[in-house]
């Protein structure tokens, strides 16, 4: 068994110690915001946080966490960062068929929360761990400094 | 000019194989007249019917896409699948436009799966494809959205015992003008669902338009930056068990021997079902199921592609290509004009691709004794609930689907092997289950993008093309997915955007040679059949510019003048561009034009290609003429993302074969362009009252060419096959 923080809520799982977080959020908790993409950290469609620094669920064994708090897609809306990143990403309609952007909300607000104002570097740096098959990259880009303005 | 009739080809193959059954519940039936350009257009009639389970009373319906309750909230059917490219809100927006209801009010669902009540107008069954979601249903779905503002007027008329010409409708309310009357729909619902649907209602003038042309937000988007939107893959049925399934490595290949008693002791792990093809794992998470099937320990029959190689199926291809095919087109007498002149020949190639849509192939079942529920994400409705019934052997209305939105589609969610393998695993299970491919698995067992080879020849004379062959070689993805359209040798789609190139060439012949890759399943990719037309004609136009003497542009301007809205997109995508302007060194600019869905699509590309052979896209300036845009910027965002998924293909993208076995397996290496790879993107959108062109697949069939041409423009050097090869531009190859 393991105790869990999640979104700020205590969860208490049954899970072997080297199943992947993405695997305990989406099919023992139900939280299905974060997604599966590859499985080998290539993708960033399972990024979450953990203590504010963003991870990639699919290759985090639960047994690592401890107390370090979880905060998924769920639940970033809540935060000051989160709520400005969806906003914006809403106001420059970045969203295609949106299964990465999950992943890319949570790296930009990561992003955010250590670098108040990136500039473009910052924003390589930080998100091209995140694919989008899509191509909503510029509007991405764009979405970040509307964030970073707002 | 002598070319191949393809409508009453298509029209007939429609015919055949979606029988016209007549139904009682049928109201009404609209004629809808030709809708756009594009190569699979055909007459078409929808039946407007609603059927009965969907006349629900205290619910004005007048037709299936539309329901009004007595509260004023406006359901509207969604016969086609959202997959990122906005047509859940294009389409609403073109139902409440000429219903004049109020946006507010609007919501949308998908509709159940129907050929007969959604069945795509050019295509006859349910099916998100070939880029025409807006181009098939803009007539009928303004028809519509009319005829029920002609009801629910007629309605209001008659309470007020006037004239139904002296009211009008605005933001869901009817008005009779003289006296000051309004009415809003939520209490017109019970007389005007009494009324007789018109037949043919009138439709606005463009000029009154109020929300089509409009940059309307999205209706799916709120959901997909929160983690509330579910896609197939978040379909979590009470009771759920998750499987993942590994089907032969070698394309044809069966299951052998399997020892699964490493497998049934992992955690978690509750069965171990092993089908003719392929072996699946089922357990409490994806995690078990997935550390259950690495511990099968499995020996495959692999049949006999054991040995099938991407060298062996070049070769093959090569082969057939030099043959003749059978002819698509012909205008004058190429064969005489390329004898008599200076000949000018290329071949060009393209890959294998996989789609790799973000979301992995999914599917989950739940198979009782005399019913059957899917949870999914697909581009063709009701093959989902027709491979299910005919698994299950319940009848089709047995059969119940509940669609989500798609991860990506690009063409993969056209096929339903997915689902086929959940339905047989659900049938061992008492509970529902969700089947995850994994990433591997995904792009392993994809239906890969054709390999084609396009032979070309041409002579030039003062300046211009007098004489072209163009022979396409590859396999034929119609036969296999509607194989009556297959029709006299000639896939439909393999020859678009090739039987009708834009130019004036007096002496033309295209032809068709099919030929099918042993054991590699084929099937449609984002950009279809004019993602390898539009790259080979488009290069090897500029391969005549240069052996003309002339600016691509220019070159390019001489021949388009029966096409002034090419021309026109042309004219503009060069301006934008500075087309001409001097570049820093190992720069280059480079020209695509197309009409490629009944779009006109002009793109500049430029591009620094470095010493090792790294090419860096800067920038892509392109101009589009679609006709009339519904939502301006779902349309930009479709040819920004169309760009890159091309640029993706071009630079990176290749499946190849080894042993019978796909040789890439993730992202590390199928490449996908990431965000500090992306060049800015300029997109201008031309003005136009034609109507509406298709855009989702474009972006991806004019980006390869523009780079190609480009990349020409600063080495020098001619890339004729896909993706680029970087050793060949730093010199340690030859082409």
């Amino acid at each position: 068994m393991f105790a869990l923080t999640i979104n700020g809520q205590s969860h208490s799982v049954d899970a072997p110690a080297d199943m992947p977080l993405l695997w305990v959020l989406r099919d023992l908790i139900g939280l299905t915001g974060t997604k599966f993409g590859c499985g080998i950290a290539q993708c960033g469609a399972c990024t979450v946080h953990l203590d504010g620094a963003p991870v990639r669920s699919c290759l985090l064994p639960v047994g690592s966490i401890g107390e370090r708090a979880i905060t998924t897609v769920e639940g970033i809306g809540s935060t000051a960062v989160g709520a400005k990143v969806q906003k914006a990403w809403l106001e420059l309609e970045v969203v295609q068929c949106g299964y990465c952007q999950s992943g890319q909300v949570m790296s930009a607000v990561a992003l955010l929360q250590t670098h108040p104002k990136p500039d473009d570097a910052d924003i390589d740096a930080a998100m091209a761990g995140n694919i989008c098959r899509c191509g909503t990259y510029l509007r991405i880009r764009d979405a970040i400094k509307h964030a970073a303005e707002a | 000019m002598d070319e191949l009739d393809i409508e009453p080809i298509v029209r007939e193959a429609v015919d055949a194989s979606v029988p016209e059954a007549p139904s009682a519940s049928r109201r009404a039936f609209l004629k809808a007249g030709a809708a756009a350009g594009g190569a699979i257009l055909l007459g078409f009639r929808i039946p407007f019917a609603t059927s009965a389970t969907e006349q629900a009373t205290g619910v004005f319906a007048p037709n299936a896409f539309i329901r009004i309750d007595a509260q004023g909230a406006i359901t509207l059917l969604m016969p086609q699948a959202e997959m990122g490219q906005g047509i859940y809100t294009a389409i609403a927006m073109i139902l409440a436009e000429e219903l004049d209801a109020k946006w507010e009010q609007v919501s949308v669902e998908a509709s159940p799966p129907s050929d007969k009540l959604y069945g795509n107008p050019i295509f006859q069954i349910q099916v998100t494809g070939n880029s025409n979601s807006v181009r098939a249903f803009w007539t009928p779905l303004r028809k519509a959205g009319a005829g029920g503002r002609a009801m629910l007027i007629e309605a209001a008329a008659r309470r007020w015992k006037v004239e139904p010409s002296s009211c009008s409708a605005a933001d869901g309310e009817v008005l009779h003008a003289a006296s000051g009357r309004k009415l809003a729909y939520a209490a017109l619902v019970g007389e005007a669902s009494a009324l007789t649907a018109p037949a043919d209602p009138p439709l606005k003038s463009p000029a009154d338009f109020k929300t089509i042309g409009k940059p309307v937000k999205r209706l799916d988007t709120p959901d997909k930056v929160n983690g509330k939107a579910l896609y197939g893959i978040d379909a979590m049925p009470p009771g759920v068990k998750f499987a993942t399934s590994a089907a032969c490595p070698v394309f044809g290949g069966k299951v052998g021997h399997v020892d699964d008693s490493k497998a049934k002791q992992v955690p978690g792990v509750r069965q171990v079902l092993v089908f003719d093809n392929f072996v699946a794992v089922v357990g409490d998470h994806m995690w078990a199921a997935k550390r259950g099937l690495a511990a099968l320990d499995i020996t495959w029959d692999e049949g006999e592609h054991a040995q099938l190689s991407s060298d062996a199926i070049w070769k093959q291809l090569r082969a057939a290509s030099e043959k003749d095919g059978v002819v698509a087109k012909t205008a004058g007498d190429a064969a005489k004009t390329l004898a008599a002149g200076t000949r000018i020949d290329a071949a060009y190639e393209v890959p294998f691709l996989a789609h790799a849509t973000m979301e992995p192939m999914n599917c989950t079942v739940h198979v009782r004794p005399d019913s059957c529920e899917v949870w999914v994400g697909t581009q063709v409705q009701t093959r989902v609930q027709a491979v299910a019934a005919k698994v299950t052997g319940l009848p089709p209305e047995k059969v119940t689907v509940h669609f989500h939105v798609l991860g990506g589609g690009f063409g993969r969610r056209l096929e339903v092997d997915y689902v086929e393998q959940a339905v047989k695993i659900a049938q061992k299970v008492d509970a529902p289950v969700k089947l995850v491919w994994t990433r591997e698995e995904d792009i392993q067992h994809d239906v890969y993008r054709p390999v084609y080879r396009d032979v070309l020849s041409a002579t030039l004379e003062n300046g211009r093309i007098s004489g072209w062959k163009y022979r396409i070689t590859g396999s034929a993805v119609i036969a296999r997915w509607l194989p009556p359209a297959f029709q006299k040798g000639i896939d439909i789609d393999a020859i678009d955007s090739a039987a009708d190139i834009p130019y004036d060439i007096p002496n033309l012949l295209v032809e068709y040679q099919r030929d099918e890759p042993p054991g590699v399943p084929t099937g449609f990719w984002r950009g279809v059949g004019p993602n390898n037309n539009v790259f080979a004609v488009e290069s090897f136009i500029d391969e005549l510019a240069k052996k003309a003497g002339k600016d691509p542009v220019e070159f390019r301007r001489g021949m388009l003048a029966k096409e002034p809205r090419l021309l026109a997109a042309m004219e503009l995508a060069a301006s934008k561009a500075g087309w001409g302007s001097a570049l820093p060194e190992r720069h280059g600019r480079g020209i695509g034009v197309q009409v490629a869905f009944g779009s006109y699509i002009a793109t500049v590309a430029e591009v620094e290609v470095g010493k090792n052979g790294d090419v860096r896209v800067h920038h892509l300036v392109c101009a589009v003429d679609t006709g009339i845009v519904v939502n301006p910027d779902t349309v930009i965002a479709q040819l920004q993302g169309g760009l890159i998924f091309g640029l993706t293909a071009a630079l990176y993208g290749e499946i190849t074969i080894d042993k019978g076995r796909v040789q890439q397996s993730n992202f590390h290496d199928y490449r996908v362009l990431r965000i500090d790879e992306v060049p800015k993107i300029e997109v201008h959108l031309v003005q136009s009252g034609e109507a509406p062109g298709g855009i989702g697949e474009t972006g991806t069939t004019a980006a390869p060419p523009a780079l190609g041409n480009a990349i020409f423009a600063a080495t020098g050097i001619r890339l004729r096959r896909l993706p680029i090869d970087r050793d060949v531009l730093a010199g340690r190859k030859t082409v």
